[in-house]
């Protein structure tokens, strides 16, 4: 049985049983494979998008079970028109080899909707659930406050 | 963009003409002052193509592999200097498999020399050694080489197009070459007419171009400095294309399951999983099973849901077992004993100390779980991979499947990490199994994360045996012994068939070489004869060996009564300045003689690898009865740093990555059985855990030294040395939070 959702503001169909993961419905349904594959147990944040703007792990909850409208990392910003989070992640150079970096985005967007001024420990509270293998935490933090900053003067 | 298979395929076969809609130039000397003891085939000089150029605009077609490392950027960077660009006009994209693109620099790295000590004559020696790497098709990332290797052939295909666009224009214009500069992509005449690289290039193609001299670094504009990244803009919005995000028509999604035991398979019992709905097909591979089916969850739920019965393991079954016999082998013939100053058995008047260590088996864990996408048409096949080493997945590939190698073609992917995994076919192959099972149809094959964390090339554990002597604050004898199965040898075997009998550098790395002056210092390398798939890890020898022998020069420190940090610096001063600033830098940066609080720890360590010098102090606080990380300083001395933000990047990522395995990481065998499954119980650092950085690059080496490995040793043994000066216990045995209560 297909299952319309709301994706990015538009309207999507998804031609899987509605027992299959939101992430794994995103990524083989639609083709929307900026939400990434971590762990599949709720301990990484790879594939972290919001429903109703809250961030939660897509690899956790099953189709039938989305309970709001979804964004996901291509529905924050594109290339040419970077979201003011993506311009911080941009700006302050924090991807190394960038697989993480689509749930941690999402995941700090999260935050900065409800706390323009973190704090260090705001920001250990809102992002330790999300991995990087790479290590890019010290400019993560950066970029945070770089957004923050920004949003605040806009 | 064009699709590279396409260009790249036929470019090999006509050199530098132009070709498809696009140019490609050739360099037209591969190295131009060691002398060559090797002659190069055919044409060989000039089959290197690097730069591809069609009417959207220039591309730097790179030779080595984006893992997050930074190297796009940097090899795009190389050309883009000499050739004059536009930086926000360059595009750079992955070769496809090439004997072009062979990495000299790695081979070099097999020399019994030790890497600090390179003299001119070492140097060029390493590198006209390195050319057997082409005749090896070795075009594989790894060894921190990247840079090395290309460091004068990018730079010198930059120059040579550079010089043929001159002389196209010059003839266009009726000008003397000599009165033309270059500029943003464009030849500019004394008239101030500026004529477009892009408009040049089908004329520059045909051109024969002279070989000029390199800049010198004094006129270096993009290079030397810290450039956005070429792949920045991509993984920040998600649109950074991995090779398990590739889609194609019609394509279907599957998995493996193999043994985790690592043997074969007895039998197995599908009726399950075949009942699912949505699972098209679940395919018998002889060692394993492979599932495909309408989604990738789907097929993780099938495969699980197959009954199988698997062979034993070949190796002893627990890590207790394993680790005896790797204990056993440090009295075993060593394999060898490449250092060995003075006489570490004569009796030597002074304090003796010594100490046993030992490390556990680690996985590599990179972000992106092994995948690979295969489709099958008819006789020919291609191949979607995030991998290291394109020839050989290539020709891994098609083995496997009964397909020639020019009928397989390979598109390396971006790469959601690497740390030596990606080195490895395994991965790639299962996917062209599984593609033969349903031919015409695209098949993405995912590992579950624990299929992954299940069959890795583990970085093996390891033991050693030290015996020191030290008087009036001075060593004067250290002998060492390392014991672990060596990685240079099973994966020779693997990727080439045989391996080498003679002695493993690789296995001592990071103890036989490091730059002290010790009046009688032996390292014996010990090989432990277990199977157990191991591989090349972040590192490799270095991740344990750094360890062993850095923290045994402080416990000699300590048994001499001297300052830890001062006792390194002397040993180096001597034996390598270059390594004596590092230490002596990190010691200011840190205001290492300060006296720290009784709640907070420090540690040294240092370890030349790779070419690079790097020292690490670690500060530890202890709050609550729970120890936390809270500053790193790190000092390192790379030579040429190309890009240093890139470089200090890599210097964090590394020292993230070693104090990580230091701290928590291990991968324990039960029933011949990896016991880890997920990053539950195979964590590492993150935000709240990940201490605040502090990073100076120095410059003062004669030679480019590597960024990707090096600052993963000494984290390990500062972290260790810094929780002893915290806590006055010595920790001898990995992962630390066997010992002591870590915030993690
Ligand atoms: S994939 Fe969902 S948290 Fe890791
Ligand atoms: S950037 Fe590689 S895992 Fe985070």
């Amino acid at each position: 049985m297909p299952t319309t959702l709301t994706i990015n503001g538009e309207a999507k169909t998804i031609d899987l049983p509605d027992n299959v993961p939101l992430l794994w419905a995103l990524r083989d349904g639609l083709g929307l494979t900026g939400t990434k594959f971590g762990c599949g147990v709720a301990a990484c944040g790879a594939c972290t998008v919001h429903i109703d703007g809250q961030a939660v792990r897509s690899c956790q909850i099953g189709l039938a079970d989305v309970w709001g409208s979804v964004t996901t990392i291509e529905g924050l910003g594109s290339p040419d028109l970077p979201a003011t989070i993506q311009q911080a992640w941009i700006d302050n150079q924090v991807a190394q080899c960038g697989y993480c970096q689509s749930g941690q985005i999402m995941q700090a967007a999260d935050l900065l909707s409800v706390n323009l001024s973190p704090t260090d420990q705001d920001i250990d509270d809102a992002m330790q659930g999300n991995l990087c293998r790479c290590g890019t935490y010290p400019r993560i933090r950066a970029a945070i406050k770089d957004a923050a900053a920004k949003l605040k003067d806009a | 963009m064009a699709s590279l298979g396409k260009i790249a395929r036929r470019s090999f076969l006509i050199g530098s003409t132009a070709i498809v809609g696009g140019v490609a130039f050739g360099v037209y000397q591969v190295n131009k002052d060691a002398p060559n003891p090797l002659t190069p085939g055919e044409g060989e000089a000039t089959l290197n193509p690097f730069i591809m150029i069609n009417v959207d605009g220039i591309t730097i077609i790179t030779p080595r592999a984006e893992m997050g490392q930074g190297v796009h950027t940097t090899l795009a960077a190389l050309v883009a200097e000499e050739m004059d660009l536009n930086w926000d006009d360059v595009r750079v994209m992955h070769g496809p498999p090439a004997q072009a693109y062979y990495n000299g620099a790695l081979l070099g790295l097999a020399l019994p020399f030790r890497h600090y000590a390179d003299t001119n004559l070492k140097h060029g020696l390493r590198q006209s050694v390195g050319k057997v790497g082409k005749l090896l098709s070795l075009q594989v990332t790894g060894g921190s080489t990247s840079m090395k290797d290309a460091y004068e052939r990018m730079r010198h295909a930059g120059a040579s197009a550079r010089e043929a666009m001159k002389l196209a224009a010059a003839d266009q214009l009726s000008v003397a070459v000599a009165d033309l500069r270059t500029e943003n992509g464009m030849v500019i005449a004394p008239d101030g007419t500026e004529l477009s690289y892009i408009s040049l290039a089908q004329a520059a193609a045909s051109v024969d171009a002279p070989n000029v001299d390199l800049r010198p670094k004094s006129e270096w504009k993009l290079l030397g400095t810290s450039l956005p990244r070429k792949d920045m803009v991509g993984k920040s919005t998600g649109t950074a294309e991995y090779a398990i995000d590739v889609v194609l028509p019609g394509m279907k999604f599957g998995t493996v399951r193999m043994n985790p035991k690592r043997a074969g398979m007895v039998s197995f019992d599908a009726t399950a999983a075949e009942g699912m709905d949505g699972v098209e097909a679940i395919v018998d591979l002889g060692d394993g099973i492979g599932v495909i089916a309408s989604n990738t969850w789907l097929a993780f739920q099938a495969a699980e849901a197959v009954d199988i019965v698997w062979q034993d393991a070949s190796y002893p079954a627990t890590s207790d077992a394993l680790m005896a016999e790797i204990k056993a082998s440090l009295s075993s013939e060593p394999n060898s004993t490449v250092r060995d100053d003075g006489d570490v058995t004569q009796a030597v008047d002074g304090t003796e100390i010594t100490a046993e260590y030992d490390v556990p088996w680690l996985a590599h864990a990179t972000m992106e779980p092994m995948n690979a996408v295969a489709w099958q048409d008819g006789d020919t096949m291609q191949i979607w991979s995030g991998n290291q080493g394109p020839i050989l997945v290539r020709d891994k590939c098609a083995e496997a499947v009964g397909l020639t190698p020019e009928n397989v073609t390979i598109h390396t992917n971006l790469m959601g990490g690497g740390f030596g995994r990606r080195g490895e076919s395994d991965f790639s192959v299962h996917a062209a199994r599984l593609a033969t099972a349903m031919p015409g149809t695209p098949i993405k094959m995912t590992w579950s994360r624990e299929e992954d964390m299940r069959h890795d090339f583990y970085r093996p554990a390891a033991a050693a045996s030290f015996r020191g002597v030290v008087k009036d604050g001075k060593p004067l004898l250290l002998d060492g012994a390392i014991a672990a199965p060596s990685v240079t040898r099973q994966s020779s075997l693997r990727i080439a068939g045989s391996a080498s009998p003679g002695p493993d550098r690789g296995h001592v790395e990071a103890a036989y070489d490091q730059p002290f002056a010790i009046p009688n210092y032996r390292i014996s390398g010990h090989l432990t004869d277990i199977d157990v798939p191991i591989g090349f890890w972040r590192s490799v020898g270095s991740s344990f060996n750094g360890f062993f022998f850095d923290t045994f020069v402080d416990e000699m420190a300590h048994a001499a009564g001297a300052d830890p940090l001062n006792f390194r610096a002397d040993l180096a001063a001597n034996e390598h300045p270059v390594s004596e600033t590092v230490i002596r830098t990190v010691g200011e940066m840190s205001q290492w003689e300060k006296q720290s609080a009784a709640n907070v720890g420090r540690g040294i360590g240092f370890s030349h690898t790779f070419g690079s010098a790097v020292a690490q102090v670690v500060e530890v606080v202890e709050e609550d009865g729970q120890i936390r990380l809270s500053k790193v300083w790190i000092c390192c001395d790379v030579g040429t740093a190309l890009d240093p933000a890139i470089v200090k990047a890599q210097m964090v990522s590394g020292a993230i990555y070693g104090m990580s395995a230091a701290m928590m990481g291990e991968v324990s065998f039960a029933d011949g059985a990896v016991e880890q499954y997920n990053f539950p119980d195979y964590d590492a650092l993150r935000m709240h855990s990940t201490p605040e950085f502090e990073v100076v690059v120095l410059e003062n080496g004669p030679h480019l030294g590597g960024v990707g490995e090096p600052g993963t040793p000494p984290s390990m043994p500062a972290l260790g040395n810094a929780l002893f000066d915290l806590t006055g216990t010595r920790a001898r045995s990995l992962p630390f939070i066997k010992t002591f209560d870590l915030l993690v």
